[in-house]
């Protein structure tokens, strides 16, 4: 597929010949190797692979927050090879949000102020920042822990946090890296439901897994190996 | 990013690490504080020398016998002559800018009353004197005017010798042996405190003539000669000189200084002693300095995850820039706050016990204290702040330095 044509189809995402190399001492190493992807508006995809096969490299990639060696990144029809680093950064703040395994939220902060942070950097005001984070946690069932810090939280309540952070300046893709790695299977499965609600509202999610049955509740699951994409199946069933 | 909510942030990670931060924090406000002390005691230790020569009179051109050359060492070869009684007079007649001038010999004898005795300086002089010097007197009268080479036996007692061996009573009409003579107390002069060492309570003073009869001395010790006003002083200063070396067969073998003179000297001594302790204390600050950045490289390596994820969350690098910048300058605006306060607490203290320096904070340097202070913290934080900034969103959330 030519970039041309992804961004007809309304490709909020197109890879093209995407490599990603990594000196590691005397040797390259090729954690991306000429990857193509396309992905349209509101779509669910799971990236599943084995560890070392480039799913987190092609997440960071996708997320601006590494940048490819060759290859072209179209976001929404525009060359992220040409943005500023100041650019990417407002690409962060404004399009694309990330959760992860590890939550990152930050210890010493409240629930609250852990979903306020993109906004402190946004400038937005005081009493906006907060009815907005109150509603985010809100809309991932949190309102009432909205105090905790998070060592008072169980695990699958941080990950919910680190959501209402994630949707909370209304981005328009949602990068998950491996966000139930870290949490049983019960945790696990509401936090897949909670992804698929906000993908039923137009949120993009691209969603890297080792677990199948997460993958299983993707429209769309690709396989990487060896920093190349070996499968991409849409599930049965699934919007086009 | 708004300013209270930049702030914010550094406030909540500076709590999160209480003992690391007040122990940056106290590196800092001791380097102030000692910057805050040194200085003090260097500006209280000039006012005090001040103090000291502005209490020896005022426009003061004094004279000693002997040239005193550029190797400090008075000269006593065959061409000096004594400085004497009609050196002194000469200078009021011919010397018209000078106002008054005294006369001064010196010796030291066994002051006995009674059963008493003490060793007292004395010094010979005349009624001018009083004047020069500004001395009262608590009882009596001072030396008699008149010719001064009419030495009378009487004498004028300090304050120290006064309450040691008349403790307490009316010494005014007694009569005392002053070495091998005799002599009549005529008044006892108001304590006046010692300046440059010279501490007239402990001194008798007598008519010149007497003093010089009494060690059998043939020269002065000074002359004090007194200008009208600052202005006239280098003006003395050339008259003085031309009529003594008149008298001297053209030969300057006699020395002038002036208060100026010496206190430029003092002065600049001084200085330099404020100057170096200045120093020591900036070592002080400066390692306090050193202690931040140390305090900000672990932070930022700690905080590496921290920096990815605001990355991740759209920070700009100007902005983790600033987060970490306002952290160290946080620290190092509050430690030099308190070293202020700590240091004009310690100097007032310092006051209270020695009543006589004149010890006080020294708002100049406080100033300059509070300016270095928050440079150093900008200066030592800048560079872990940029390691912050320049971290790779990536690596950062791994946690990777």
């Amino acid at each position: 597929m030519t970039e041309a044509a992804g961004v007809r189809n309304g490709a909020i995402i197109a890879l093209e010949d995407v490599s990603r190399t990594y000196r590691m001492g005397e040797s390259d190493v090729r954690a991306l190797d000429r990857v193509s992807l396309t992905i349209a508006r509101g779509e669910f995809v799971a990236i599943m692979g084995p560890s070392g096969s480039g799913k987190s490299t092609l997440l960071n990639v996708l997320g601006c927050l590494d940048s490819p060696s060759a290859g072209r990144y179209l976001l929404d029809g525009e060359a992220v090879e040409h943005l500023s680093e100041d650019q990417l950064a407002e690409v962060r703040q404004r399009r694309i949000s990330f959760i992860f395994q590890t939550f990152h939220l930050v210890a010493r902060m409240t629930a609250l102020r852990n979903v306020e942070l993109p906004m402190i950097f946004a400038g937005t005001p005081p009493a906006e920042r907060r009815a907005r984070a109150e509603r985010a946690l809100e809309q991932v069932g949190l309102a009432p822990r909205k105090t905790h810090r998070p060592d008072q939280l169980s695990g699958g309540e941080r990950q919910r946090v680190a959501i209402a952070r994630a949707i909370v300046m209304e981005p328009t893709i949602l990068l998950a890296d491996e966000p139930t790695g870290n949490l049983d299977s019960a945790s696990g499965g509401e936090i897949v439901s909670l992804l698929k609600a906000l993908n039923a509202r137009g949120l993009s999610i691209v969603l890297v897994t080792h677990d199948p049955g997460i993958a299983a509740e993707a429209q769309r699951v690709v396989r990487m190996r060896d920093g190349r994409i070996i499968a991409d199946e849409r599930a049965a069933g699934a919007r086009a | 990013m708004r300013l209270r909510d930049l702030l914010g942030l550094s406030l909540e990670a500076q709590t999160r690490h209480r003992l690391r931060t007040a122990l940056t924090l106290g590196g800092i406000a001791i380097g102030v504080t000692a910057v805050v002390v040194l200085t003090s005691l260097g500006t209280a230790a000039k006012a005090y020398v001040v103090d000291q020569f502005a209490g020896l009179g005022t426009n003061l051109v004094i004279v000693l016998p002997g040239k005193i050359e550029t190797t400090g060492i008075p000269t006593f070869g065959g061409s000096t002559r004594d400085l004497t009684i009609e050196d002194a007079e000469s200078l009021l007649k011919r010397a018209p800018a000078v106002r008054k001038v005294a006369p001064l010999s010196m010796g030291t004898a066994s002051f006995v009353w009674g059963g008493r005795t003490r060793d007292v300086r004395v010094l010979g002089t005349t009624a001018e004197f009083k004047e020069i010097r500004d001395l009262h007197l608590r009882l009596g009268q001072f030396l008699p005017a008149g010719d001064p080479r009419n030495g009378a036996p009487v004498a004028v007692i300090g304050s120290a010798v006064h309450r040691e061996v008349f403790a307490g009573a009316n010494p005014v009409g007694q009569p005392v042996r002053i070495g091998q003579s005799r002599f009549r107390v005529i008044g006892a002069l108001e304590p006046q405190g010692a300046n440059l060492g010279i501490n007239l309570d402990e001194m008798v003073l007598v008519p010149v003539a007497t003093g010089l009869r009494l060690f059998d001395q043939t020269g002065l010790f000074r002359i004090f000669t007194q200008a009208n006003s600052p202005e006239d002083v280098p003006v003395v200063i050339r008259q003085v000189t031309r009529v003594l070396k008149d008298r001297h067969d053209g030969l300057e073998d006699f020395t002038l200084i002036t208060q100026e003179a010496m206190l430029k000297t003092f002065q600049s001594v001084i200085d330099v002693l404020t100057v170096a302790l200045a120093g020591i204390a900036a070592i002080s600050l400066a390692v306090a300095g050193i202690g931040i950045m140390n305090v900000m490289l672990v932070s930022v390596s700690e905080r590496a995850p921290e920096v990815g994820l605001l990355k991740a969350l759209g920070a700009r690098r100007r902005q983790i820039l600033s987060v970490f910048l306002s952290d160290a300058v946080m620290i190092s605006s509050a430690g030099a706050v308190i070293g202020v306060i700590f240091g004009v607490a310690l100097v007032g203290v310092g006051a209270a016990i020695f009543p006589d320096f004149p010890l006080r904070p020294d708002l100049a340097w406080i100033a300059v204290v509070l300016v270095l202070a928050l440079a150093a913290g900008v200066l030592f934080g800048l560079m872990p702040a940029r390691r912050a900034a320049a971290l790779a969103p990536v690596d950062a959330l791994r946690g990777k330095r």
